[in-house]
């Protein structure tokens, strides 16, 4: 018997033109959803700008404590401007706070996405990315202008850390999509992603960079990490390209790396969606 | 409003709530030990900057730990018996307030005790623990005087974080939308006061430090624990009255509560 749900079924002939037009339609629908919430953007910057200054102090501290010109490669600018653009892209990328498929997948909602016409991890990451524009606009950019005021800021020096960074920041908000997606997904399995959701928040939150600039740790545990898991893809990697601590060639090489990282991660969610699919029962009457 | 009646209703609210969470052992179990994660990962950090450097604000590693230990003991605590009111948004937003309004308890320990977090007990001790062994490591002159400040500083740590909880809640009633707002002052005056506050400089910390009045939390107890003075200046007893700074903090929750109460306007549907 043949099974036919949005993701298995197939069409025969693909239409690019249509796929490009439902894509930027529905990246412009996450724009316009959370273009919404005026309030909580202003209130959400806010805190983010707060962060933005309890962090910076700690770190210049350790700067002036360590009492060397820098601090496992960052100067006293470089860890200022780390934590600012860190205080924006938190938001960009968005780490934390999003449940909408296992919110459905408990409620039995996602039935419905099942019956669209679109692949379903094609159409989260689609209004996902219409969500990060909206954060790029409103959340990236009051940190990043509050920080130069009040601390050292560093410039790029080279032209190419700019589209660099640019490039990099993309490939962490589909990186950190596709993390989030998978940890929804346990819902398929576990209906209660609690366990699952924790994890994540605590291990992204230390192991991607947040708390403190990963280089801060050990060798032999930052680059496992880097390498072995997605973390640092997420949001140390951008920020270490933006601040130049690397040459050229090495900022590269973490671009590249963030790249596979999207590829595994990307097909890991089409697989577990597929999986999910063919076992689901759906919830409610 | 202390009468035995409303007390017996009271612990009938707690033990119902200790009934229903330990209802579901697995879930109740895991999260006793996810709780303590984010509090762990807060004292790691603390380890993980002092790899780099070794010294932070003027204090070392031991001296440090007591400032960390004492907010992460205080933090857990209170946010485990006050910290929930951050549901109040919900509460406001849905017009459900009006079902605590009136019943003839009172609307703050109301809310809670309603979904009182007991899983949060592991995190509470985890944080007590901390501030225990950060105490034994450091190296202070124990006297009398010093044994009473190291069990009142962090109960009034907890009442003074309890009251920042109620008064940051409390903007709901003003500003429904206020979504992350109240995270800069609740999880913003933890890491505030999870380091010395000799870091931060300039109006930032005049502003945290002795307007909201955090200095006085963790980082002059513990001053006066170690006998250390301070180098921004204040006199040595400050850190031996600094929990008194509890005491305006929950005048001033229990007026911004009132008010906000006196305010709120159901959803009218």
């Amino acid at each position: 018997m043949d099974l036919v749900t949005a993701t298995v079924h197939r069409r025969r002939y693909a239409n690019v033109a249509a796929d490009i037009r439902t894509f930027s339609a529905l990246m412009g629908a996450g724009f316009r959803r959370y273009s919404t919430y005026r309030q909580a953007t202003v209130a959400g910057a806010f805190t983010n700008t707060v962060f933005g200054f309890l962090r910076c102090y700690v770190l210049l501290a350790v700067a002036a404590g360590a009492g060397t010109a820098t601090v496992a490669g960052y100067d006293p600018a470089r860890l200022a401007t780390f934590v600012w653009f860190g205080q924006g892209l938190l938001a960009v990328v968005l780490l934390w706070g999003w449940t909408d498929l296992a919110d459905r997948i408990r409620t039995g909602d996602v039935v419905a996405d099942l019956l669209r016409p679109v692949d379903s991890v094609t159409r989260y990451l689609a209004t996902d990315l219409g969500r990060a524009g909206h954060a790029a606009l409103t959340r990236l950019i009051p940190p990043v202008l509050t920080g130069p005021l009040f601390f050292p800021f560093y410039l790029p020096h080279r032209w190419s850390t700019v589209p660099l960074f640019v490039v990099s920041t993309v490939l962490a908000v589909l990186l950190c999509f596709g993390c989030r997606y998978l940890v929804n997904a346990t819902g398929y399995w576990l209906l209660d992603v609690r366990g699952p959701m924790v994890l994540w928040t605590l291990g992204s939150g230390v192991l991607a960079g947040l708390y403190f600039p990963l280089r801060f740790l050990p060798d032999w545990v930052v680059v496992p990490l880097w390498l072995l898991t997605p973390l640092p893809s997420l949001f140390q990697t951008p920020l270490d390209v933006l601040v130049e601590v690397d040459p050229t060639g090495r900022q590269l090489w973490l671009v590249a790396l963030q790249a596979v990282w999207v590829v595994v991660i990307l097909l890991l969610c089409r697989l577990v969606q597929r999986a999910a699919e063919r076992r689901l029962v759906v919830q409610g009457g | 409003m202390a009468e035995p009646g409303a007390l017996r209703a009271y612990w009938a609210l707690l033990r119902g709530q200790a009934r229903s969470q330990t209802s579901y052992r697995l879930s109740f179990g895991i999260d006793l030990v996810s709780n303590v994660g984010a509090t762990a990962l807060d004292v790691f950090t603390v380890f993980v900057l002092f790899g780099v450097t070794s010294e932070l604000g003027g204090l070392d590693l031991r001296e440090a730990l007591v400032v960390t230990g004492l907010t992460a003991c205080a933090f857990a605590t209170g946010d485990m018996l006050v910290g929930n009111i951050e549901r109040i948004t919900l509460y406001v937003r849905t017009g459900r307030f009006d079902a605590v309004l009136v019943r003839p308890l009172g609307a703050l320990p109301q809310l809670v005790l309603l979904d009182l977090p007991l899983h949060k007990l592991s995190r509470a001790g985890f944080g007590t623990a901390v501030y225990v062994v950060a105490l034994a490591a450091a190296d202070i002159a124990w006297t009398p005087a010093r044994v009473l400040l190291a069990i009142v500083a962090p109960a009034a740590a907890v009442v003074f974080f309890g009251a920042v909880f109620v008064v940051t809640a409390s903007v709901a009633f003003w500003w429904t939308e206020s979504g992350e707002f109240g995270n800069a002052f609740t999880y913003g005056g933890r890491d505030f006061t999870s380091y010395p506050i000799s870091v931060y400089s300039g109006w930032f910390r005049n502003a945290f430090a002795y307007g909201l009045g955090f200095a006085f939390v963790s980082y002059y107890p513990a001053l006066a624990l170690l006998g250390r003075p301070d180098p921004i200046g204040l006199p040595g007893w400050v850190g031996w009255v600094a929990p008194l700074v509890a005491l305006p903090a929950t005048a001033l929750a229990a007026l911004v509560w009132r008010l906000g109460v006196r305010h709120y306007t159901s959803t009218g549907s």
